[in-house]
């Protein structure tokens, strides 16, 4: 295969980052194309249509279905109150009455004379969709959403749980190797997103969570830390929806795994910035990654280019790449060759290989699906 | 292509798929994989159009091109009925086997109130929706309650905005006015009923009906499939659906009973024919990659552990199998790591199968004689059809299970995960290309046929597993194997595997005489002669007793490990040395 190897994670000191922000149905959009917007600003709003109740009117008046309609108070698209009678049936001269109250606020909706349903839909609910990273609007997609664009500084991670949110990010860290433990976390970090190092511990998360920290980007978490901290065990890597006050993104994997001292630098080189993070990963077709984007201003961006030549060039002697399984999980090093043929793996398994030189000097044949290239 | 008077495999070709942006078509990948075609063949099969069709005068062209899709995970699809066990079941079944993934099947007695299956259904965005409900000329209203449910709830399709929705309908034929009134606002499709009487299931109107909506509404909104579906006039079928067309075909050919498993990245197709009958079951979340977590969450870590031949701290193994779901295409460079993505395989068959039991059972509410056994045993009734001793030939397909590096790997991941008794012939697909044929099949049965014979299927031996437990051990089964070149005569302890070569292709006489408590076919205790057909790996004896019993002690439970591994030469002798130096080290 022509191109057997990960694309790496983004770790970009300068990148022009678009957002599509998009209504899951359609609805109004409030901004125009070259407005200025902040993290929380509303840019497009809608209303979802809300629940729907279905009642068996004609067992609860001890009718037939057929005859449900004639025993209806309301006709179909009609409101009715909570608690409201909105079918009556009175037999023997109006001696005997039965009726059905509505159980919510809602509208009438279908009338079934086969099944003796009736359905009761619930007011509309009201769905906005904020612009989550600052910037300009750069397109508008008429009753759908928006595009945003801003210069920024990118992070990606390789797996998150929790959604999006924006804080100041503080260093709680002093080197790539440290452990974030629940004794570093400080009343004062309340509302801030933290950058750890190789790991954070389950104690650590609890904490952070109890202090009101809103993000954590680490190195690494042990898995059955994660379990704890989530309450339950993820069986495929679809997250983003979870509600645990603490949005997680972690840059290397599982396990204490030293974070890449670039991505940490680039991070400390912004610390006490607004950032906007969102844990959502999806590994599956369509993959989508954690991130860490901190917006900069049209100074800082003055004469920056975005280089993008790494993900379309693919792999060429001297390209930086990381390794992303054992033996030699981590290690960093530089493209010494590609052979063209198959060679055996220790595993016996014939695959495509690279030479890679590690930054301890050693010279490792690894397959090639097992790096990731690094991309600056 | 023809060579002489067979049709024989040539090559294949291999790209990443396009259908995701940035390139969002999926003909640009199917272009890169026909281009290492040409490459390697030196034929020239693409022009600026797409794929040259039909073929013209020298090495031009070919005579037909036809293709599966499995593009943004496969037909997704929700299913409905009346009763769960009946009609629910039926529909779902019917669903599988036309190669969808069943997201949900709701049905009047699934245990939910009305709005939460409304809101199940609104979340879902299914690509499809099968309804049934009710035998000709029985229930209306509870089938239309289903349909008056869905109406409610107004699913939105999962691909393309402002699309209908198409729902099959394929229930009670008097509820087909009710039907129309209830979801004419969707793309519905009215199909003869799918249990026109209790005692018959009759799925294929409903399965033709779904591989038609598939491609006129689902592919043709998928990025690139209105380019690629005027490159070839055989219509494109869902992957698994292809897969399980050639199981049926190896079922029919031989005239047996036939298992046939795909264990793939992010799911496990399973897929029996069982006589004569049919059922394909897809466990969504079960693979080795994207899934690769969810086999473990099933299973539970200990159910994976048991296969791992040297000692490891659980939680580095679940770190291990954390960093491939977030990896997914990441391979195995050690040993050490091979065998940890072949016990979770094992697990993953071995769930995958259970699944599929619970769906291939006989029909419920059908009237019938029960034996006095199953008057005291409320569960007989629903336990499967699928008896392992009936079970004649046993075969795999899949990433894992075709790219293994020795083939006595696959041999003993398909009779770990499936347990297989009596005797039962193995096999597996040699690379990626049963769906294909299966696609192939369906215009041109002979070629077809032909390369799924001869370059298709590896014969990887037979499987002799006695059925029983021997709890105080000792000698389980003699043997004795007999062809034109020697004869072969062994004893097997109870607790151990012995393989006897015998070369793909060839047979011999196999006479059996197992232990008092064993069975292997006749009756516990009872002798067997039979003629038996080799394989890649050989005859494999395999005498631990099913269900398996693996040792409670961790330390000899990883000897037999070992042991079972040695017998069958399935990984390198390295590793053996590396394991067993460690262990006298100390390990526990």
């Amino acid at each position: 295969m022509a191109h057997a190897y990960t694309p790496g994670l983004k770790v970009k000191r300068f990148a022009i980052v678009s957002k599509t922000r998009r209504l899951p149905i359609h609805g109004e959009v409030l901004v125009k194309e070259g407005d200025l917007v902040k993290h929380d600003q509303v840019v497009a709003k809608t209303q979802v249509p809300g629940e729907v109740h279905l009642i068996n009117v004609a067992n609860a008046l001890g009718v037939d279905p057929e005859e449900t309609s004639q025993y209806m108070l309301k006709k179909l698209k009609e409101p009715v109150a909570k608690d409201e009678v909105f079918a009556k049936r009175s037999s023997f001269f109006g001696l005997f009455k039965s009726f059905v109250k509505s159980p919510v606020d809602g509208t009438i909706e279908l009338v079934s004379d086969v099944t003796g349903q009736v359905a009761l839909r619930e007011a509309y609910v009201p769905v906005e969709i904020t612009a989550y990273i600052p910037g300009k609007i750069v397109q508008v997609l008429p009753r759908e959403g928006v595009m945003i664009r801003t210069p920024a500084a990118l992070v990606q991670g390789i797996f998150g749980v929790g959604g999006e949110a924006h804080a100041e990010l503080k260093m709680a860290a002093k080197t790539p190797d440290d452990i974030l433990t629940a004794e570093a976390i400080e009343s004062s970090h309340a509302g801030k997103v933290l950058v750890g190092g190789s790991l954070v511990t389950g104690d650590a998360l609890a904490k952070a969570v109890k202090t009101g920290v809103k993000g954590i980007v680490v190195g690494g978490v042990e898995d059955e830390d994660l379990i704890k901290f989530l309450g339950y065990e993820i069986g495929v890597a679809i997250t983003g929806q979870e509600e645990i006050g603490t949005t997680l993104i972690i840059t290397e994997g599982f396990g204490k795994m030293k974070m890449p001292e670039r991505t940490f630098d680039l991070l400390k080189s912004f610390d006490g910035r607004e950032a906007s993070i969102n844990g959502a990963t999806q590994i599956r077709a369509g993959v989508i990654r954690p991130e860490i984007v901190i917006a900069l201003t049209e100074n800082e961006a003055k004469g920056m280019m975005e280089d993008e030549k790494e993900a379309s060039a693919g792999m060429t002697p001297g390209t930086p790449v990381r390794i992303i399984r054992d033996p030699y999980f981590g290690a960093i090093g530089q493209v010494v060759s590609l052979p063209v043929e198959l060679q055996k793996a220790e595993s016996e398994s014939e695959v495509r290989v690279v030479q890679v030189a590690l930054e301890d000097g050693r010279k490792v044949i690894v397959p090639r699906a097992n790096v990731e290239i690094i991309e600056e | 292509m023809k060579k002489g008077n067979e049709y024989r495999f040539v090559s294949s070709g291999e790209a990443p798929t396009t259908v995701e942006a940035p390139f969002e078509d999926v003909t640009r990948g199917v272009r890169n994989a026909v281009r290492e075609v040409e490459e390697l063949t030196g034929l020239n099969l693409l022009e600026e159009r797409g794929i040259i069709w039909p073929r013209r005068a020298g090495k031009e062209g070919v005579d037909i091109y036809a293709t599966t899709s499995s593009a943004g995970g496969g037909l997704q699809m929700m299913v409905a009925g009346v009763v769960k066990t009946m009609t629910a079941e039926s529909a779902e079944r019917a669903a599988l086997g036309a190669g969808a993934i069943v997201m949900d099947a709701i049905a009047v007695d699934d245990g939910r109130m009305p709005h939460q299956k409304i809101q199940r259904i609104r979340t879902l965005r299914p690509d499809m929706i099968l309804v049934a409900g009710g035998t000709d000329g029985g229930t209306i209203t509870h089938v239309t309650e289903m349909a008056e449910l869905i109406s409610a709830a107004e699913p939105k399709a999962r691909l393309g905005i402002g699309y209908e929705l198409p729902i099959v309908y394929s229930g009670n034929k008097d509820a087909r006015p009710a039907i129309q009134n209830t979801l004419g606002k969707f793309a519905l499709k009215i199909v003869d009923n799918i249990r026109p009487v209790l005692e018959l299931e009759n799925p294929e109107p409903a399965r033709d009906a779904i591989h038609e909506l598939f491609m006129e509404h689902v592919m043709s909104h998928a990025p690139g499939y209105d380019r690629l579906m005027k490159w070839t006039e055989v219509p494109i079928m869902p992957t698994p659906a292809g897969e399980g067309r050639m199981f049926r075909t190896l079922a029919e050919l031989r005239k047996v009973n036939v298992i046939g498993v795909g264990l793939g990245g992010a799911t496990t197709n399973v897929y029996s024919v069982y006589d004569g009958k049919f059922v394909r079951t897809v466990s969504a979340n079960l693979g080795m990659s994207y899934s690769i977590c969810n086999v473990l969450k099933e299973a539970g870590i200990q159910n994976i552990m048991r296969w791992i031949p040297f000692d490891v701290e659980a939680a580095l193994v679940r770190n291990r199998l954390r960093n491939k779901m977030i990896r997914p295409t990441t391979i195995p460079q050690t040993l050490e790591e091979l065998m940890v993505e072949h016990a979770v395989a094992r697990e993953a068959l071995r769930l995958g199968f259970h699944h599929h039991k619970q769906l291939a059972r006989g029909l419920m509410g059908v009237q019938r004689v029960k034996t006095m056994g199953e008057i005291f045993d409320q569960k007989a009734e629903v336990e499967t059809y699928i008896d392992m001793m009936h079970v004649d030939s046993l075969a795999g397909t899949g990433g894992l299970l075709s790219h293994a590096p020795r083939r006595a790997q696959s041999a003993l991941l398909l009779i770990d995960g499936f347990q297989p008794e009596g005797m039962t012939k193995l096999a597996q697909d040699s690379v990626f290309m049963m769906p294909h044929l299966g696609v192939l099949s369906t215009v041109y049965p002979k070629p077809s046929l032909e390369v799924f014979e001869k370059d298709c299927l590896v014969r990887l031996g037979t499987c002799i597993a006695p059925r029983g437990v021997l709890a105080k051990g000792g000698n389980a089964l003699s043997f004795k194997v007999e062809d034109e070149a020697r004869v072969v005569e062994d004893n097997v302890e109870f607790g151990s595997m012995k393989v006897v070569p015998l070369e793909q292709g060839k047979t011999a006489k196999l006479i059996l005489s197992p232990a008092k408590d064993l069975d292997v076919g006749r009756g516990p205790g009872h002798g067997l002669e039979t003629s038996v057909e080799g394989g890649v790996v050989g005859l494999i004896f395999d005498c631990r007793g099913r269900p398996i019993q693996l040792p409670d002690d961790q330390t000899a439970r990883r000897q037999k490990l070992l042991e079972w591994f040695k017998a069958l030469d399935a990984y390198p002798e390295s590793i053996y040395e590396r394991i067993e130096q460690v262990e006298g080290k100390g390990g526990n």
